[in-house]
């Protein structure tokens, strides 16, 4: 039979042409990776040779004048990821233990339904939302509505994975700690919750390096400052902003700058990718 | 002896009491919680709709198919925006598809486990770079590459083509297809691995049994198999192709024109807000803007529903098969 299918086709055609189409994969893989090593390469030679101390230090200068650095931007990515982590993580792990533990009803199917519908949100539309709901009532951009923003995208991330992690811990365990009489809410907490901690800490530390790394949120909602913030309730400089507006500027100095904040940027989500996976080891894939 | 057990008795009730009410409230926290991303995901669908509200009343449906964006007449029409949007993500998907694919077969047929494990890393890691980062990337590398290169090649060889006729410049439709086919095969390929993945080695055992080469054993057993995941790992492609905003808004050119050419400049529903909704002035104008984002979410929505089906069919087809 196998003789009528492939009368054409000798042994040996039909070996070389398997052997074509597999080096055709490799050679796919190896064009995939080149961007890769292209975006990281010009990072470093072209950040690199832009960064230095006062990059860190000092505030942006006007126009036309030079040197300057992004020391406001950066502390702000770290402000507003900070505070969307103090509104993402306890939603998104007390969600995520909840459709753990009611695995079957229909509530927590349409919740788990939702997270997943919500990552597939894009993240501008997201924005969005911050701006209708804080930024157009209060009359201003705030710190508060960017991190409102990345803590609406982070929530779904968090709750799947805190789910997927909480589901891997043996029943065994939850069992015991029943059987000793220890309430459910206590086994929960600090049986369950301890067991996969390391896990749900992987989880929630991909999704900071998932939204320190947005930009298109936080454009009408944090939306930038060329000083210190000192407010919840004022607009503040972040790097991705900060990158994106001196990226699209006119000004050799200020693109100069762009590369050097870039590479910071890279370096610090990079690092919480890497980071963490170096640590615990098991690929842990962000849900997707 | 009585009054003794009496007394345990209520002991016990009353620890059995507050062991029920701290169970209590440990489940409606965590229901409260939950009911949160729920609340969340319709709150975002009707504050948009609510906001956008101003524009669909003024300009109904006709909306979705003129094309006028004219700010300073306070007129607003987003077929530019759609348009640059399915043009875009349709060259994204045209050189992410076959190269995912590849990359794909090659982590699940070809590498070693151990390459495989560090290729599939790095592929990951493409995920992992700020969207920022490739547009900066975008507007000083790759987009004058493609015009020197890419452009000139397709303009001197096919140039009797509309598509690739035109001036070659480096900030367009073009040059924000490959940019958003590099961010998005990371994610297509990573499912589509997944999915060769779970097909059984009982069916490719059988097609070499049946003398096929491992290409035929691919053709044979591990596509058709995995067909509906591939084309799920495809439509979850599309939609992060179509909200994709900040690296499209810095290489795309914003202009809202629809042009044969795919050197020319446009803009899509992501990058014009991005350009323009903090400087929109008048009410209208922002509803506009707002009702573009409505279609991004609904589009959104929608294929990402359609993904999940298509490739949580193939984990069910293996649950079947392995009963």
């Amino acid at each position: 039979m196998a003789g009528t299918v492939y009368k054409e086709s000798s042994h040996a055609f039909r070996k070389f042409k398997s052997d074509f189409m597999m080096a055709v994969t490799v050679a796919a893989t190896i064009v995939t990776l080149i961007p890769l090593f292209l975006v990281l390469g010009y990072l470093v030679f072209k950040g690199a040779t832009s960064l230095n101390w006062a990059f860190f230090t000092h505030m942006p200068t006007p126009v036309g004048e030079k040197g300057g650095g992004m020391a406001n931007a950066i502390v702000g990515t770290f402000e507003v990821v900070g505070i969307a982590c103090l509104i993402g993580v306890p939603i998104g792990i007390g969600a995520g233990l909840f459709l753990a533990e009611h695995r079957l009803g229909r509530f927590a199917d349409t919740v788990r339904f939702c997270a997943d519908v919500m990552m597939g949100v894009p993240s501008i539309v997201v924005g969005i939302f911050a701006y209708a709901v804080l930024v157009h009532p209060m009359g201003r951009f705030s710190t508060l509505a960017g991190s409102v923003a990345l803590a609406i995208i982070m929530i779904p991330l968090v709750t799947r994975t805190t789910e997927e992690m909480i589901i891997l811990v043996p029943h065994e365990l939850r069992e015991a700690a029943l059987a000793l009489g220890v309430p459910q809410w206590k086994t929960s907490l600090s049986v369950i919750v301890r067991t996969a901690l390391s896990g749900i800490a992987t989880g929630v530390i991909l999704a900071i390096a998932r939204i320190a790394g947005e930009t298109a949120p936080l454009l009408f909602t944090a939306f930038g400052n060329r000083f210190w913030s000192t407010s919840l309730v004022q607009p503040i400089a972040t790097l991705t902003v900060q990158v994106y507006t001196y990226a699209i500027s006119p000004f050799p100095d200020w693109q100069r700058q762009a590369w050097a904040g870039a590479l910071v940027l890279t370096v610090i989500v990079l690092a919480l990718e890497l980071g963490v996976r170096w640590v615990t080891r098991a690929p842990a894939k962000a849900a997707r | 002896m009585a009054e003794n057990v009496a007394v345990v008795g209520r002991e016990t009730r009353r620890r059995v009491r507050v062991r029920l009410f701290g169970d209590r409230v440990f489940n409606l926290v965590t229901l409260g919680l939950a009911a949160i991303v729920l609340i969340l995901l319709f709150a975002l669908a009707i504050a948009l709709i609510v906001d956008a509200m101003p524009a669909i009343r003024k300009f109904g449906f006709s909306f979705l198919v003129t094309s006028d964006w004219d700010p300073v007449n306070d007129l607003y029409g987003a077929l530019p925006f759609i348009y640059g949007t399915a043009v875009s993500s349709a060259i994204a998907l045209a050189i992410a598809v076959p190269l995912s694919l590849g990359v794909a077969l090659c982590l699940s047929e070809m590498a070693p486990d151990w390459l495989s494990r560090r290729l599939g890393f790095l592929v990951d890691l493409l995920a992992a770079i700020p969207s920022v980062v490739y547009g900066l990337w975008a507007i000083f590398v790759l987009g004058p590459w493609l015009r020197d290169y890419v452009e000139s090649f397709l303009g001197t060889y096919l140039g009797f083509l509309p598509i690739f006729a035109g001036p070659k410049v480096a900030v367009g439709m073009f040059s924000a297809g490959v940019v958003l086919a590099i961010m998005v095969i990371p994610y297509i390929s990573s499912v589509c691995t997944d999915v060769f993945r779970v097909v059984p080695p009982t069916q490719r055992e059988a097609a070499l049994a049946l003398g096929a080469t491992k290409w035929e054993m691919v053709r044979m057993a591990v596509l058709p198999y995995g067909l509906s995941g591939i084309i799920g790992a495809i439509i979850l492609g599309l939609g992060r192709a179509l909200g994709e905003t900040i690296a499209v808004a810095m290489v795309i050119g914003n202009s809202p024109q629809i042009s044969a050419s795919l050197f020319a400049p446009a803009a899509t529903l992501a990058s014009v807000i991005a350009n323009e909704f903090a400087e929109a002035t008048s009410d209208l104008y922002v509803s506009s803007l707002i009702a573009l984002g409505l279609v991004l979410l609904g589009l959104g929505i929608v294929l990402n529903v359609i993904a999940r089906l298509l490739v949580a069919a193939v984990a069910r087809q293996r649950f079947d098969s392995s009963r």
